[in-house]
């Protein structure tokens, strides 16, 4: 009867503190700045093509051709969502410097908010394509916001944040991957 | 001052939920009624500080107080009226608070329904679910503060997600929660139990209508987070195995297999431990999703923002809450009582099965959940594990599950010949392995899956039906409401395997460009193109496709699949047109302009959807039958004066039952009465 039973208790100690080890990692991870759960399949694949509407000029499609060329940040963002904000004043700095376009993707929106939440933080946005059915969004693979793609002059995507970005992530995370492309600092 | 007051009932609750843990559990292991007697009336003071609150929170929402903080993020002045309510539980903080009020809810129900135990017994369950519920109340003041007020008030708050502004997402999560919540009732008898050191089968009777009950919300609250996921996102999927879904899954499954471990249990008096065990496990499953959910660790789920102090708390929480438990468990459950040995051949031995087959399904899912956090530990680069994965072990493990379904209740305990209950269901496998050859063959495409499909639901439904028949021709014996339940509950089983696997096999979609007068044909169904009108919306101008269709030359519906550009935003959106039948759902979305007046079209045909959701709430419902069986209550009343007289009732000992005993055939000669069986 003893062995069974300790055999059994090892099992199950062994089971509980492996689960809470993992998970306790898990925690101590959650904010590490390059975290990213799952690497996007994009990466390295031609971005997908588009026609949205922009925020500023309603009616105009734009196409994802038009973005040929140059390389471009792509930043999702939606009135409704408060990591969006967090990471606001990051991407405003980050725009400022003029290292490569960011174009705001607002992601389940509506006309208005999206409107004055431009108005009450301040606009950093290159341009801002509408999606506010989400049906392209799907294409891109964004499940959530904050999202920020990096795509290249090619049009391949090189680079995904999920959740809002800081200084840090985009330092050490997006810095390496806009040398590697040759764009000046 | 409201949210002020509401705050201060939070924190009394917590005071509350202190006395009720503390009191009770001291009283039990000191022998000190006095001290027991106050689980309950702390019970239900705990619920009515709780509803305070919310009602508090939810009043701030109503009146816009854009104070409070998380009113000012979750709501703004166009929000209607109706999503004013339900926003309580849009976000993080006040999610946590309708989570405690469930647990408040369940926790007042057992200090009322839990008269019939001795008062031991209810003590400790109280002081365990006491104890779960000071855990929760301080995550939520300390790390998750829904009344934290916002200075200066804002003019204007943020507006609730989008997403969540939608009928079925308002139900959702309250569903939900009451199942996630309602297994700490097992939870804490398990506790209590392994506390007194024994299992009455008396008790284990008490705790059954619980779970069913617990475990037909969770069935409710995913089948509904399914449905959403189907129109909303317009994926056309019903499942993704995406995290989040994972963590309600798990506990599931595991409260599945406890439902059918706690019936042998209260039976027959085998498995005890593993009973205990596993009541740990679901609640503790239960635990690990609320987790996954709140602490950011897995990213799927960054709606919940993530952040490390509250990963560390709850996560603390988890480790004493399950730990302490198992250890428990370790250091007590060798003592426990074996219960009456059983055959190879009987039907304690198939829900041996049952109960192997279902943990392994949960443990796969737990293990393909964390397995992405596991690689990323171990430094094994970033893994994604997706549906192949699951969707092929599921079904391997699921296969053999479906196939010995029929033979459960048509098995009697303890042991059985074999042969008998196979010959009882040899015609009807015969019969439902036709039906799966002819759904083979008349299949238009992927017949393997289609066959596999009919011949498991006509397997289990007819094998089901060959038990009601024998039970209904054995005169004189009762068809009881715990074998209404568990006939509705494999019946729902029938229902959902032809749903699922036809939807996958039978789903047809194709994008074509259509001419006005134009006409496509898709199996027994056609559809006529009739052109584009310009349809005036109240803020969009709508380019509303015509599209007529018919059903073996028979006309069926007339969708109006939309585009709509909004004044607003220049935004274009799509409205499919969707005809939703019992049979089939037919899904027609209006595409690109194609020049002249021709449109690109996308049609979609999906066979047998809706009995997904209909064999999940047909489960959900024989869960909730069983629950209302009166005989869990009647015979726990009736015992009441000798329970409380003499409480060390042997769990060896089958307790002196009410004569429905749950057997298919009554045989007098083999050990079926429960003065006669296997003592000692």
């Amino acid at each position: 009867m003893a062995r069974p039973a300790t055999l059994s208790a090892v099992v199950i100690g062994v089971v509980f503190f492996g689960l809470v080890g993992l998970l306790l990692y898990g925690v101590l991870v959650s904010d590490r700045a390059d975290r990213e759960a799952l690497p996007s399949p994009l990466i390295g694949k031609p971005a997908p093509e588009f026609e949205l509407p922009l925020l500023h000029q309603p009616g105009t499609l734009f196409s994802s051709q038009e973005l040929r060329g140059q390389p471009y940040l792509l930043n999702v963002w939606g009135s409704w969502c408060p990591g969006c904000r967090v990471e606001h004043p990051v991407i405003t700095r980050f725009a400022e410097t003029r290292r490569v376009r960011v174009v705001g993707y607002n992601w389940k929106d509506e006309h208005a908010d999206a409107m004055r939440w431009l108005e009450q933080f301040g606009n950093p946005y290159w341009l801002v394509l509408v999606d506010y059915d989400g049906r392209k969004a799907i294409d891109w693979g964004i499940y959530g916001a904050p999202e920020t793609f990096l795509v290249d002059a090619a049009g391949i995507v090189r680079w995904k944040h999920v959740g809002p970005v800081d200084d840090t992530v985009l330092a050490e995370s997006l810095g390496p991957v806009l040398d590697s492309l040759g764009v000046a600092r | 001052m409201l949210p002020e007051l509401g705050q201060v009932a939070l924190l009394l609750a917590l005071l509350a939920a202190v006395l009720q843990a503390a009191l009770p559990l001291a009283g039990a292991a000191g022998d000190r009624p006095a001290w027991m007697e106050v689980a309950r009336p702390a019970a239900l003071a705990q619920l009515l500080l709780l509803a305070f609150a919310y009602a508090a929170l939810t009043v701030a929402f109503v009146q816009q107080d854009f104070s409070v903080a998380y009113v000012a993020n979750n709501s703004n002045t166009l929000l209607p009226l109706v999503y004013r309510y339900t926003a309580v539980w849009g976000s993080h903080e006040g999610s946590l608070l309708l989570w405690v009020l469930m647990l408040g809810v369940w926790n007042a129900a057992v200090a009322l329904w839990s008269r019939s135990l001795p008062l031991v017994v209810s003590a400790r369950v109280l002081g365990v679910i006491g104890l779960v519920a000071i855990g929760f109340l301080s995550f939520m003041i300390f790390t998750s503060n829904p009344f934290e007020r916002l200075l200066p008030a804002p003019l204007e708050g943020h507006d609730l997600n989008p997403l969540l502004q939608d009928p079925g997402m308002i139900i959702h999560p309250p569903m939900l929660y009451i199942g996630y919540i309602g297994f700490v009732v097992p939870f804490a008898f398990a506790i209590a139990a392994l506390l007194e050191g024994k299992v009455d089968a008396r008790w284990q009777r008490w705790t059954r209508p619980w779970t069913n009950v617990a475990w037909g919300f969770l069935t409710i609250g995913i089948a509904l987070g399914s449905w959403w996921a189907y129109y909303e996102l317009g994926w056309g999927g019903w499942w993704f195995w995406d995290p989040v879904e994972n963590a309600s899954f798990m506990p599931w499954l595991a409260g599945a297999a406890l439902i059918h471990s706690q019936a042998v249990t209260e039976k027959r008096g085998s498995f005890g431990g593993w009973t205990l065990l596993l009541a740990i496990a679901t609640f503790s499953l239960s635990l690990l999703g609320a987790f996954l959910v709140r602490s950011g660790v897995l990213t799927s789920v960054h709606s919940f923002a993530a952040d490390p102090s509250r990963g560390l708390f709850i996560l603390a929480f988890l480790a004493a809450v399950i730990g302490g438990a198992l250890v428990l468990y370790v250091l007590r459950a060798p003592r426990l009582p074996e219960g009456r040995p059983f055959a190879p051949s009987s039907r304690e031995t198939l829900l041996l099965v049952n109960n192997l087959l279902l943990t392994a399904a949960c443990a796969m899912v737990l293990l393909g959940t964390l397995y992405p956090l596991l690689a990323d530990a171990l430094d094994l680069g970033k893994v994604s594990v997706g549906p192949p994965y699951f969707g092929t072990l599921f079904l391997l493990l699921m296969a053999p599950l479906v196939l010995l379904v029929p033979f459960g209740p048509l098995t009697r305990w303890q042991q059985e010949q074999a042969s008998k209950p196979a010959a009882m269901l040899l015609p009807w496998l015969g019969l439902a392995l036709l039906l799966g050859v002819i759904a083979f063959f008349m299949a238009p495409q992927g017949p393997l899956k289609t066959a596999a499909g009919v011949f498991a639901a006509a397997w289990v439904g007819l094998g089901t039906l060959r038990f009601v028949w024998s039970r209904l021709r054995a005169s004189g014996r009762a068809f009881t409401p715990e074998m209404l339940g568990m006939v509705l509950g494999h019946a729902g089983l029938a229902v959902f395997v032809v749903g699922a696997l036809l939807v996958e096999a039978q789903d047809v979609q194709t994008e074509v460009a259509m001419s006005p007068g134009q006409t496509m044909e898709i199996g027994r169904y056609a559809f006529r193109f009739d052109g584009v009108e310009r349809v005036p919306g109240p803020n969009y101008m709508a380019d509303r496709g015509l599209v007529q269709v018919l059903r073996d030359d028979r006309p069926l519906v007339l969708l109006h699949p939309e585009k709509r550009a909004y004044a607003s935003g220049g935004q274009v959106m799509t409205d499919a047109g969707i005809h939703a039948g019992a049979f089939a759902d037919v899904f027609v979305a209006l595409g690109e302009p194609l020049g002249g007046d021709a449109w690109a079209v996308r049609l979609q045909i999906k066979p047998l959807l809706r009995w997904i959701w209909a064999g999940a709430f047909l489960m959900a419902l024989g869960g909730f039958v069983t629950a209302a069986d009166k005989r869990f209550r009647k015979v726990a009343g009736s015992e009441r004066r000798p329970a409380a007289a003499e409480p060390a009732a042997d769990a060896n000992r089958p307790p002196a039952r009410a004569p429905a005993d749950d057997e298919g055939r009554a045989d007098p000669r083999l050990p079926t009465s429960p003065l006669t069986g296997g003592e000692g």
